[in-house]
């Protein structure tokens, strides 16, 4: 045995460092794979005889510390050890040069000595993913699974390597930055987006306090394989390779999004790699995962999930896949889908012309190498063009991608990016925007383009070619009731737009949910100016027409262009957004008695999307004088949940809340109470009366919210249901009512309150034009505030008159601070409806603390 | 029980002796002029060792309500009423074997400025206190909770803003100037402040008697829990009065330096009546305070019977029954 004296030995950290108890930290002593005694400095929450035990390991140039909180939250039945490599944080500085081969090796040493006898996940983050893979490869029949936060273990072809990286590499920079000065460590700290508190940028540096014990970070930097001729080159493909033989292993990937090293492209090749990967992307936070976003909690939910196994709730599988109506009349020559102009109907296809278009788009997909399961975003307007690419992605198994423009360039690039879509079909202005805002994908092009044109945006086919390619191309083989078949994202209303997954059974039963609500035969014939439920028109078997409006805003819809697309097509049906019933109603007054008699075959109206007033729909009624009024109530995640009719809203009166109608069929509405802080923490129950989230079990729920594991798993507890967020109740007859968002309950020192309720009653005061209650100050004491649009808009906002306060705090059964007057309350840009209530509440809270008030 | 009270002049310590005698409770004042018809009185200041120790002999609670309050008056004033006055009642009381000891302070002790927004009692602080009565006050609390232990029970009582009818802190200068013409609202007016109403505070201070012994060593901010924005509550009071409420307005900053200035004229000039703003009283008017109040009833076992309304509704009777009495 050799033992030469190390440079310096390893030791334990210095007391008081923020958050790390000091019971935790351990020397551990063993030989290294050369035979050398080394020291190692290991956090150990020292459980016996645990259920498992998480390795934790740390990158560059952090050490153990990152892990704190995860061995602050452990279960008592769960180990977690975190080492500090050789030559970093408090561990032995070996005054060598250690590879990423050796620290493979050094790991598995440590691992040894530690005594650990229970089935081991490794969770690793920056360069410790490799590291502790290169661990887990060796092995496997000891592993449970794997946690990954930004790292890498492969650099993806044709993609530039971190720009940082390539920086921090460059001759010169090298020794300056790592080692003579902290300038990485206090660099790489400061790379959150979150503010890290003194102390604990401090403890960063504790480790590293002279050149000495920094010289590791620079070998650490340096030993990165970049360059495919690099020593530790082999090493890495070895990582990479082996992760070929664990595609079957539970993982968990959590990613800071805003990472300017390890991007989004990283995630993608990993979760490529860790196909039955569990995926939480945090879009807002960068490369210091663990100092930024609560990493312990999601670990600990994941390993219960490792136990409690995939079973759950099986809904039951319809049959006909989406694509069935269309294959059924592909000799129909009756119109599938038309386009409106005016009252003009400028184009359309019968459905013999749709299945052809739909089979050879989808042969011409797969030949072009389009595959089952690649994703296709389809930036395209409801109409001929998008039925086709729709129905033949599904046919041949691609995923679609569906974002809204409506979400604005922003949001759309936040969409994009999340969703990781592989190709991207798209008009002209879509495909621009793609080019100039980087958004992912092969570009498609749904006009066909000058050789010029092409170039210039970057298009890899147009949708002719892609036809054209698929009239000689055999059909793909069909994708199965399981594949996922489309991302929906979320209106982004209330925060950043998330993707919703649905697969083709869920589709399909949406689909069957909608037929079944509304008596949908294939007799009817679609006006289809509401994006959601226009998608199915084609599957529904029936005739769907567009009519002439701006798709990005509802509210283009005239009267005349809806009763022109009515006409043209005889419609029996039409569904169309609050937002776009306004200003049928403004325009109505144009509609020539011929047009108007057009809408008069109309059997039904649904409107959905946002709350949709009872006087609106009294308004419309006029218009279409033989329909009936339907306004369904649900969610990007599921839709319908209930329906009402205009009739029902006038038999039901007023009660707490907006009543939204019955469970549709098929669909089971439960409440999981409130308790006293305002969570929705009681069990589900459908007792009259008892107010709490609204969670709903469907066979056409979402399967999931995609790469949001987190979001997924708060939302979809019991197994089965989806949490709607939103907060009612159950009346005697089964009725819903919806009483506001669950994040928007006051939770006041008498109890929770609800907002709907106060603001109607509000609202119900002379002189009041509209109310918002908010909640004030810290949840459990918070006071309810009134903001007011009186009906004579003050000049500036601020307290509202006393006698009008006087009034409202009347009329109302719950003790109100404060009422506030402003000229108009802040509503989202996408509908144009939904109070911004927590904007709202910040600004009622700074004046209110008697701040000078600003323009809300 | 002998209870002797402090402050017998004050409208809190008058309530509180009202409330202690109609339950049966023998009470003594302490206070500096005679005046209370239907009490046993000891006459001098608190500052005063031997007036202290005569009155507290032979009592088996004390209720600590006497003090210097306002915003004029130099230091010494306010620390030999409000820390040696305290110190002298906490070693009498020691001396004298007394069981319960019921000391008042104020919110203020642990104001340092900022807006206090739904906080529970956090600990005095005499170095970040504003102002004399609040740094001498902050004194005071400390010296009380360091003298509690098991056989000397101590509990502290923070009431905000007490107003009611009678008062002459808060609604007698409030309506004085309304009469003068002098009531401005500071800066917006939509400051939120909590306040309370006489008899629910003397209430709180019954109920920290009884329970002295279970809640010793703590301090507890009492208020009606029903914040409003300042102005609003500046208009009840001036309406219950039968006047208008103002429509003089004057921006935050503007009163925070003219109060500023006052203070040097008044300290300079030694005048000892009510300055009209001091930088003190703009924060006060400008900054929100309110309160979480689910400890203080929980562990007073106590909530505030008379709501603001009700309150306000006893004032304008009172008013109108004044007026009634001695019309302007």
């Amino acid at each position: 045995m050799v033992s030469p004296s190390p440079i310096a030995a390893a030791s334990l950290p210095p007391a008081g460092l923020e958050g790390l108890d000091a019971k935790w930290s351990r020397l551990v002593t063993a030989l290294d794979s050369r035979e050398v005694e080394r020291r190692w400095h290991v956090l150990d929450n020292r459980v016996a005889k645990p259920r498992i035990t998480l390795v934790c390991v740390h990158g560059n140039p952090t050490w153990s510390y990152l892990w704190r909180s995860v061995l602050a939250a452990a279960p008592r039945d769960v180990r977690v050890v975190a080492v500090d490599h050789l030559d970093m944080g408090f561990s032995e500085r070996t005054g060598q040069t250690r590879r990423l081969g050796q620290r493979i090796d050094d790991l598995d040493t440590v691992i040894g000595a530690l005594g650990i006898n229970s089935p081991v996940v490794v969770v690793a983050h920056d360069w410790g993913g490799p590291i502790s893979l290169g661990w887990a490869g060796r092995h496997r029949s000891r592993l449970a699974g794997v946690v990954l936060m930004n790292t890498a273990v492969h650099q993806p072809a044709g993609s530039p390597t971190p720009r940082l990286i390539r920086m921090a590499r460059s001759p010169g920079i090298l020794e300056t930055l790592c080692t003579r000065t902290t300038g990485f460590i206090k660099g790489t700290v400061r790379l959150s987006k979150k503010h890290i508190q003194r102390p604990v940028r401090a403890a960063y540096l504790a480790p590293y306090t002279t050149a000495a014990r920094r010289r590791a970070i620079a070998t650490f930097v340096a030993d990165i394989p970049l360059e495919a001729d690099h020593p530790s080159s082999p090493a890495l493909d070895d990582v990479a390779a082996s992760l070929a033989c664990m595609d079957d292993l539970p993982a968990l990937l959590l990613w800071g999004s805003s990472d300017p090293v390890f991007s989004d492209l990283y995630l993608r090749d990993l979760a490529q790699r860790l196909p039955g990967a569990a995926v939480h992307r945090y879009p807002q936070a960068s490369h210091l995962l663990p100092e930024e976003v609560d990493v312990a909690t999601p670990i600990f939910r994941w390993l219960e999930t490792l136990d409690e196994g995939a079973g759950g709730y099986s809904a039951p599988v319809s049959g006909q896949p989406l694509w069935a109506a269309i294959e059924r009349r592909h000799e129909d020559d009756a119109v599938a889908v038309a386009e409106m102009k005016g009252a003009e109907m400028v184009r359309s296809v019968s459905f013999a012309e749709l299945a052809a278009a739909v089979a050879a788009t989808a042969g011409g997909m797969a030949a072009a190498g389009i595959r089952r399961g690649d994703r296709v975003a389809l930036l395209v307007p409801p109409g001929v063009d998008l039925t086709v690419c729709l129905y033949a992605c599904w046919r041949l198994g691609a995923v679609v991608v569906i974002a809204d423009a409506g979400l604005g360039p922003r949001g759309m690039t936040q969409a994009l990016e999340s969703a990781a879509p592989s190709y991207l079909i798209g008009v002209r202005r879509a495909i621009l925007a793609a080019r100039s805002l980087r958004w992912p994908g092969k570009r498609i092009s749904v006009d066909s383009v000058g050789t010029q044109a092409r170039r210039a945006l970057g298009i890899w086919k147009t949708l002719d070619e892609l036809e054209e390619l698929g009239r000689e191309a055999p059909m793909p083989e069909p994708p199965g009731a399981d594949d996922v078949a489309i991302v929906a994202f979320t209106s982004g209303a209330t925060g950043p737009a998330k993707g919703v997954t649905y697969r083709h059974h869920q589709a399909r039963a949406n689909r069957d949910a909608i037929a079944a609500l509304y008596a949908i035969t294939e007799e009817d014939r679609l006006v289809a100016a509401f994006g959601p439920f226009a998608l199915y028109g084609a599957a529904l078997g029936i005739t769907s027409v567009v009519p002439d409006m701006e798709i990005t805003s509802p509210g283009t819809l005239t009267a005349t262009a809806l009763a022109g697309a009515a006409a043209a097509v005889d419609a029996t049906l039409v569904f169309a957004s609050p937002a776009a019933l306004r200003n049928i109603v403004a325009t109505a007054h144009n509609l020539t008695p011929q047009l108007h008699n057009a809408l008069s075959s109309t059997r039904l109206l649904m409107s959905a999307g946002a709350p949709v007033p009872a006087r609106l729909l009294r308004e419309v009624a006029k218009i279409v004088p033989n329909a009936e009024l339907h306004t369904p109530y649900g969610m990007t995640e599921v839709l319908p949940v209930a329906d009402i009719s205009l009739t029902e809203i006038e038999s039901v009166g007023t009660g707490d809340g907006v009543c939204v109608g019955r469970p549709v069929a098929g669909v089971e509405v439960a409440i999981s109470p409130l308790d006293a802080d305002g969570n929705a923490t009681g069990p589900l129950t459908i007792d009259p009366e008892v107010v709490g989230e609204v969670c709903i079990r469907a066979a056409h729920v979402k399967d999931e919210y995609d790469k949001l594991w987190v979001t997924q798993q708060a939302s979809a507890h019991p197994v089965g249901w989806h949490r709607s967020g939103d907060v009612g109740h159950l009346d005697d007859a089964g009725c819903l009512w919806i009483e506001g968002r669950l994040i928007h309950v006051i939770k006041t020192a008498a109890g929770v309150v609800t907002p709907v309720a106060i603001e109607h009653a509000a609202e119900g005061v002379a002189g009041v034009a509209q109310a918002a209650a908010v909640g004030i100050g810290p949840a459990g004491t918070q006071q309810v505030i009134l903001v007011l649009v009186p009906d004579v808009p003050p000049r500036r906002a601020g307290l509202a008159d006393f006698a009008l306060a006087d009034a409202v705090r009347g009329a109302i059964p719950v003790e109100v601070a404060a009422v506030l007057a402003v000229a108009g309350l802040p509503v989202d840009k996408r509908h144009n409806s939904k109070i911004n209530r927590p904007q709202l509440s910040q600004w009622a809270a700074s004046v209110l603390a008697g701040n000078r008030i600003e323009r809300l | 029980m002998k209870v002797l009270v402090t402050g017998g002049s004050s409208l809190l310590g008058r309530t509180v002796a009202e409330q202690l005698r109609d339950r049966g409770e023998e009470v003594f004042l302490l206070q500096r002029r005679a005046g209370a018809p239907g009490f046993a009185e000891h006459l001098g200041d608190v500052a005063d060792p031997a007036t202290v120790i005569a009155a507290v002999a032979g009592k088996e609670a004390v209720i600590h309500v006497a003090a210097r309050v306002g915003i004029t008056g130099s230091w010494d004033e306010f620390a030999k009423t409000n820390i040696e006055g305290t110190e002298n009642l906490l070693i009498a009381a020691l001396a004298e074997g007394v069981s319960r000891f019921v000391h008042i302070s104020s919110p203020s002790v642990a104001h340092h400025g900022r807006a206090l927004v739904g906080i529970d009692a956090e600990p005095a602080e005499p170095e970040l206190a504003r102002g004399h009565y609040a740094k001498s006050k902050a004194q005071a609390e400390l010296l009380a909770l360091r003298a509690n232990s098991d056989s000397f029970p101590v509990v502290v009582l923070r009431p905000h803003l007490i107003w009611g009818p009678g008062d002459t802190q808060l609604v007698g200068r409030i309506v004085a100037r309304a009469r003068a013409g002098r009531l401005a609202t500071v800066g917006t007016g939509a400051a939120l402040i909590d306040t309370t109403y006489i008899s629910n505070a003397a209430d709180a201070v019954v109920a920290a008697l009884d329970r002295a012994p279970q809640l010793r060593g703590r301090a507890f901010v009492v208020t009606n829990g029903q914040p409003r924005p300042v102005a609003e509550v500046i208009a009840k009071i001036v309406t219950a009065a039968g006047l208008q409420p103002p429509s003089l307005r004057v921006p935050y900053r503007a009163a925070h330096f003219g109060g500023k200035v006052v203070e040097r004229v008044w300290d300079r000039t030694g005048r000892d009546d009510d300055p009209p703003m001091t930088s003190f009283l703009a924060e006060q008017l400008a900054t929100a305070h309110w309160f979480d109040q689910r400890e203080t009833r929980r562990a007073l076992q106590w909530a505030p019977a008379v709501s603001l309304d009700e309150g306000f509704q006893k004032l304008a009777d009172w008013f109108s029954r004044q007026s009634t009495a001695e019309p302007h």
